[in-house]
């Protein structure tokens, strides 16, 4: 167990923010910064996903619910009441905690596989509104027209440059916050849920409402995600809010690693690279991915950087005094 | 919302009569397909996830049949046995191999299968829609009830329903059969040192539970349009059955099954927009009331 330095962490956010901000200096095409951006709203939404299954032990398979309601909360706002941007954030926050509030109320009282269909079901509860309600989200058209991107505090995110700073930053500072989430007695008090919800019971921890609160954040930061990617594509999608933007979440997770905080971070980049390869070399895009996390499923567990993590510690372990080169061995 | 268009409905005999046919046969869809997952659950502890990917296979493969022999009776029977083996496959291949382990990765396997199968159907069958049609020996006037339409394939769907739901529960409570496969749902480490082969009784159960998917594809195909990505919503609506329903319990899928049926056939009348939505508050009073469903045991 290790204490959570608040200064310490800041500077490290603070120094990864600042890469992020050179990085475009380096590669300085449209494409990568395109990657960041589309990379920020994903790893925000893969990493709230993680703080229920990872941490709290509750595999939620809807999580795709807060990406669709977040992008379309955001979108409806700037387009529909011509809120400022801040203004807007607020409202898509406020929105996911409220509908989270509920959803969560009604799931974790189930248990495991029950949990996760129910917070399926209630996705596409949100798809089908979706797709229902054309007068107002413009049903499976999605939203048309763009969505309006006034400036505010001399930020104007109609400005390529300026939109991948705001991404950058929501990215790190979302991350920043939830790293202390899960380091702070919430956090512990949610791993203990995870392991032994009954002790926890007996030590007079209500685990009903730890868990609807881990609900409430993991919906919040997932709605953020679904703005992120909302303000990226200057409109909404139904596709934002369909099933399968959960599986892939879910997959991003398991491929980065649940038990390592910045794995789903490294999963949501992987599979989005292998989203792009695969769709530039074929059209059966659903049938290859299918194949690898089929392969992935059957063969390596623990995830990518769950992995290298293990291995890593097995060798500080094995050897502390000794200075080898570790020699952690690929099995992807 | 549309309440009056509702009230018109419950006033005139014929509309009452049309609507809760329509009702009846969705839920008996729903039903075969429910009481497999729910089947399957209550055995073998996994949810499969990609239950509703054989309902697709069934519909595809009674659809080929049909057009190949012109025997909707042999398209029927083919679409069951043809997605039971291949459920026996699945599960002997790859779902058997991730039993006892996190449910993130029996999630993971059938959500791999969601993808394959859906895009191996655009392969084989097309990305368009495809409707089979009525087969010919359906091809009669329908029964008119007090003013209302009665097809007479919907008899024909409802009777085999009504059949395979007594078989199965017959089967199940009755029979020798029936015991070993309650006994290894209870206690399979027991069940196997009594000297019964639980793998067997595994991929026997799996291999029901696919067939009845694949049978209400089949039944499915001259009153559904077939697209890839069809099975996914009666995926959702046969858990959210067995959720009112109870998990394990062929009655409560049965029940559940109607009642859902009944809801979204009214409810499309008045409240056209929130038909889905109808069925989750429906699921949400019945969690809140009795969380285990109306016939479950425990949760």
């Amino acid at each position: 167990m290790r204490k959570a330095s608040i200064g310490r962490d800041a500077l490290i956010a603070t120094a990864l923010l600042v890469i992020l901000a050179l990085l475009p200096l380096v590669f300085p095409s449209k494409s990568f910064s395109d990657f960041v951006m589309r990379a920020s709203a994903y790893a925000i939404f893969a990493t709230s996903l993680n703080l229920l299954v990872g941490y709290a032990g509750m595999v939620s398979f809807g999580h795709g619910l807060f990406f669709g309601l977040g992008a379309y909360s955001f979108a409806l706002s700037m387009q529909k009441l011509g809120t400022s941007i801040p203004a807007a954030l607020a409202l898509t926050i406020v929105i996911n905690a409220l509908v989270a509030a509920v959803v969560g109320a009604i799931c974790v009282r189930l248990k495991e596989i029950y949990f996760s269909f129910l917070t399926l079901a209630f996705q596409m509860l949100l798809y089908s509104l979706i797709i229902a309600w054309t007068a107002v989200t413009g049903g499976d058209q999605g939203l048309t027209g763009g969505i309006p991107r006034p400036p505010f505090l001399g930020i104007r995110l109609d400005d390529p440059h300026h939109l991948y700073l705001f991404c950058c930053t929501t990215l790190v500072v979302s991350l920043f916050l939830m790293w202390h989430l899960v380091q702070s007695p919430f956090g512990y008090t949610l791993r203990m849920i995870r392991d032994n919800p009954r002790r926890a019971g007996f030590l007079g921890i209500q685990v009903w409402r730890i868990r609807v609160l881990a609900f409430i954040v993991a919906g919040v930061f997932g709605g953020i995600g679904g703005m992120l990617i909302s303000l990226f594509v200057s409109s909404a999608y139904p596709d934002f809010a369909y099933w399968t933007v959960s599986g892939e979440a879910v997959f991003m997770i398991m491929l980065g690693g649940i038990s390592v905080f910045f794995g789903p971070l490294v999963g949501a980049a992987l599979l989005l690279i292998l989203n792009d390869f695969v769709t530039k070399v074929t059209e059966h895009y659903s049938l290859v991915l299918g194949i690898i996390i089929l392969v992935f499923a059957l063969g390596l567990r623990k995830g990518l950087l769950g992995f290298v993590v293990q291995a890593w510690k097995k060798y500080t372990a094995a050897a502390p005094p000794a200075e080898k080169n570790p020699q952690p061995s690929s099995r992807s | 919302m549309d309440l009056q268009a509702l009230l018109a409905c419950l006033s005139s005999a014929s509309c009452v009569v049309t609507q809760t046919t329509g009702g009846l046969i969705s839920g008996m869809l729903l039903f075969l397909v429910a009481a497999g997952l729910s089947l399957i659950f209550g055995t073998l502890k996994v949810v499969n996830f990609m239950h509703g990917s054989l309902y697709m296979l069934g519909a595809y493969f009674a659809f080929t049949i049909y057009n190949l022999t012109g025997s909707y009776t042999l398209a029927v029977l083919g679409a069951a046995l043809g997605v039971g083996l291949f459920g026996l496959l699945f599960e002997r291949l790859f779902m058997s191999r991730v039993y006892g382990t996190d449910v993130l990765m029996q999630l993971l396997v059938c959500y791999s299968f969601i993808l394959i199968l859906d895009d191996a159907v655009k392969i084989i069958w097309g990305a368009e829609f495809r409707s089979m049609g009525m087969p010919a020996a359906f091809q009669r006037p329908p029964i008119i009830v007090a003013g209302g339409v009665l097809p007479v394939f919907y008899l024909f769907l409802i009777g085999v329903t009504i059949i395979v739901a007594l078989a199965l529960g017959l089967v199940i409570t009755k029979t020798r059969i029936g015991k070993i496969v309650r006994a290894a749902a209870v206690n399979p480490t027991m069940t196997s040192a009594l000297g019964i082969n639980t793998t067997l009784v595994y991929g026997g159960v799996f291999a029901l539970g696919s067939l009845l998917a694949g049978l209400a594809g089949g039944l499915a195909v001259p009153v559904r349009s077939l697209v890839a990505g069809m099975g996914f919503s009666i995926l959702i609506e046969s858990f959210i059955v067995t959720v009112i329903g109870g998990m394990g319990s062929v009655a409560g899928a049965l029940v559940g099954a109607l009642l859902i049926g009944l809801v979204r056939s009214f409810g499309s009348i008045g409240f056209p927009l929130f038909t889905d939505g109808l069925m989750f508050l429906f699921m949400t009073i019945i969690l809140i009331v009795k969380p285990s469903g109306l016939f479950g045991k425990e949760l």
